[in-house]
């Protein structure tokens, strides 16, 4: 029982992941950059829900929408004033401006609201679910964020291969100059994506303070890393591979931290991510991509 | 006045004056050959036309309106739209939806009425799903519509280009090398589709191509390029016979 307790737990951990990941791969797929600051758009979102529903005394519900829109808004902003400058720079100018970019999030946000941890107030309030006569729990948010997860994966796919934006976000992945002659906005394009990677973010930050209900400017910084490991893992690019690198992870991590060591168990999910290099450089889902000439 | 009118464009990469006070003039409805040998500056030209480069001095009016110095993306709502020497396709999307990339200025709803599927959102992409397959009707690829672009065989990715390009709505077509690779059959075949877009979309093209059969084929003027300066123009077979032209491809 405790088995399948543990399992669970690792699945909703990493469909987190999973949703952060997202936000990393679409970035990659599009603009062929990697947004080191996407974590701690979680952390703002998660401070966002933190003042609406802690200190304002106001719905969850609301407090969901307001991040959101914060989060929406916030990356929308750093890809216009941070990134957009710089395209056609170097992809190591971009990196260290991503990182950049990260460490002004945390340390605003360490001005405002101080490096105490916070305690959040879970977003969800159902009560948990017990199964086999008490001997398993799964707790609400467990089960929220599986199925947020899931609608997420399903909404987006369906975003990306049915709309007219979706899929000039799919050419623009493929070949910005051919789609910028056929009248593709291609900044418009990475803009849109910095938006919905940036709105999956604040959803990501809810169910993270959720279920690890403390809040400190760094809380968005190591599941950001682990969930740009889990887009890696999956092969960056792909949104399947978003989820079941995101999933692979959280699994693991969860599993070693029960029955092997929970010190060791980020150094564990590294080492598989090595590992899974050194076999598939591209990751599980990755398309091998072809140097454009 | 003419459709394309461009005049004395210059561009210079590094030392090299790729192209050197370029001028032509091309009338609405024209089928107008650019030609002249590997590195004379072709392609350079399209990319100057299509706003990828921007020129050093000249000027160009499409349709009198002047684009130089717009971006790409400016310049294909202006109305010019291309195709390319090495196919360029979305290959990994579906031939229709190469199509509906093209459509993509033209046809609007909101992101968010996509998000949340609003009746707009279906009203929408209904008109451009059936623009679409009108266009792949006339180049006839309407039964393959939903193979993804790169499974297509070679003719007919050039022709879903076309295609592609037809959907921006462009009063000017630039084609790089519309025969490149294809065999004397396929070069036929592509002759004709070349007519028949001029014809029933009333189109003005401007086409690079080395195959001499397809130039005296169907443009009807023909400008000369060599290293970046125009060697001459004028009518086709006029063009075709004069010596420098023939000195310029084979050498003295």
């Amino acid at each position: 029982m405790s088995f399948l307790s543990y399992l669970i737990n690792g699945i909703s951990l990493g469909s987190i992941y999973a949703i952060i990941a997202l936000g990393y791969t679409m970035v990659y797929g599009i603009a062929r950059m990697l947004n080191f600051a996407h974590g701690d758009i979680i952390m703002v979102g998660g401070f966002a829900i933190f003042t609406i529903v802690s200190t304002l005394n106001l719905p969850p519900l609301l407090g969901i929408l307001v991040a959101v829109v914060v989060c929406t808004v916030l990356g929308v902003t750093i890809e216009r004033v941070a990134y957009r400058p710089l395209r056609g720079a170097s992809s190591l100018a971009v990196l260290i401006t991503a990182i950049g970019v990260s460490y002004l999030l945390q340390n605003v946000a360490l001005l405002i609201f101080g490096s105490n941890a916070r305690q959040f107030t879970s977003v969800v309030t159902l009560p948990n679910l017990k199964l086999a006569d008490g001997a398993l729990t799964i707790s609400s948010v467990t089960i929220v964020t599986i199925i947020s997860c899931i609608a997420i994966m399903i909404g987006l796919t369906s975003f990306i291969n049915k709309t007219k934006v979706g899929q000039a976000m799919l050419a623009v992945s493929e070949d910005n100059g051919a789609a910028t002659l056929m009248g593709i906005d291609v900044n418009r394009t990475i803009a849109i994506t910095f938006a919905i990677g940036s709105a999956l973010a604040a959803i990501a930050g809810a169910l993270l303070c959720s279920t690890y209900p403390s809040l400190t400017p760094y809380t968005g910084s190591m599941p950001g890393i682990k969930a740009f490991v889990a887009a890696v893992f999956g092969g960056i690019g792909s949104i399947p591979g978003a989820l079941i690198g995101g999933i692979l992870l959280g699994v693991i991590e969860n599993l070693s931290k029960a029955y092997i060591s929970s010190q060791l168990s980020d150094a564990i999910v590294f080492s598989v991510l090595i590992i899974v290099l050194l076999v598939r450089p591209t990751g599980i889902l990755g398309r091998k991509i072809n140097e454009k000439v | 006045m003419a459709m394309l009118e461009v005049k004395n464009l210059s561009i210079s990469f590094g030392g090299l004056k790729a192209v050197d006070d370029f001028s032509v003039t091309i009338e609405k409805g024209q089928l107008y050959g650019l030609i002249g040998p590997n590195g004379a500056g072709k392609t350079t030209v399209f990319n100057l036309l299509t706003g990828v480069y921007r020129p050093d001095t000249g000027s160009i009016f499409l349709d009198a309106q002047n684009i130089t110095g717009k971006r790409t993306i400016e310049i294909n709502q202006e109305g010019i739209a291309r195709t390319f020497q090495n196919i360029r396709l979305f290959k990994e999307l579906s031939v229709l939806d190469n199509v509906k990339a093209g459509l993509h200025n033209h046809y609007k709803y909101s992101t968010l009425e996509g998000i949340f599927r609003l009746p707009r959102y279906y009203k929408v992409e209904k008109q451009m799903d059936e623009r679409a397959m009108e266009l792949l009707k006339v180049f006839e690829l309407d039964g393959e519509w939903d193979y993804k672009a790169s499974n297509l065989p070679y003719g007919k990715q050039r022709k879903l280009e076309i295609a592609r390009a037809l959907a921006t709505k462009p009063k000017l077509l630039l084609l790089d090398e519309p025969a490149a690779g294809m065999n004397p059959n396929e070069t036929a075949e592509l002759m004709e589709t070349i007519r028949f877009v001029r014809d029933n979309f009333d189109m003005t093209i401007l086409l690079i191509e080395h195959d001499m059969k397809l130039v005296s084929g169907i443009c009807e003027r023909l400008t000369v390029l060599n290293f970046g300066q125009v060697l001459t123009q004028g009518e086709t077979t006029e063009v075709l016979n004069d010596k420098r032209v023939i000195t310029a491809y084979l050498g003295e």
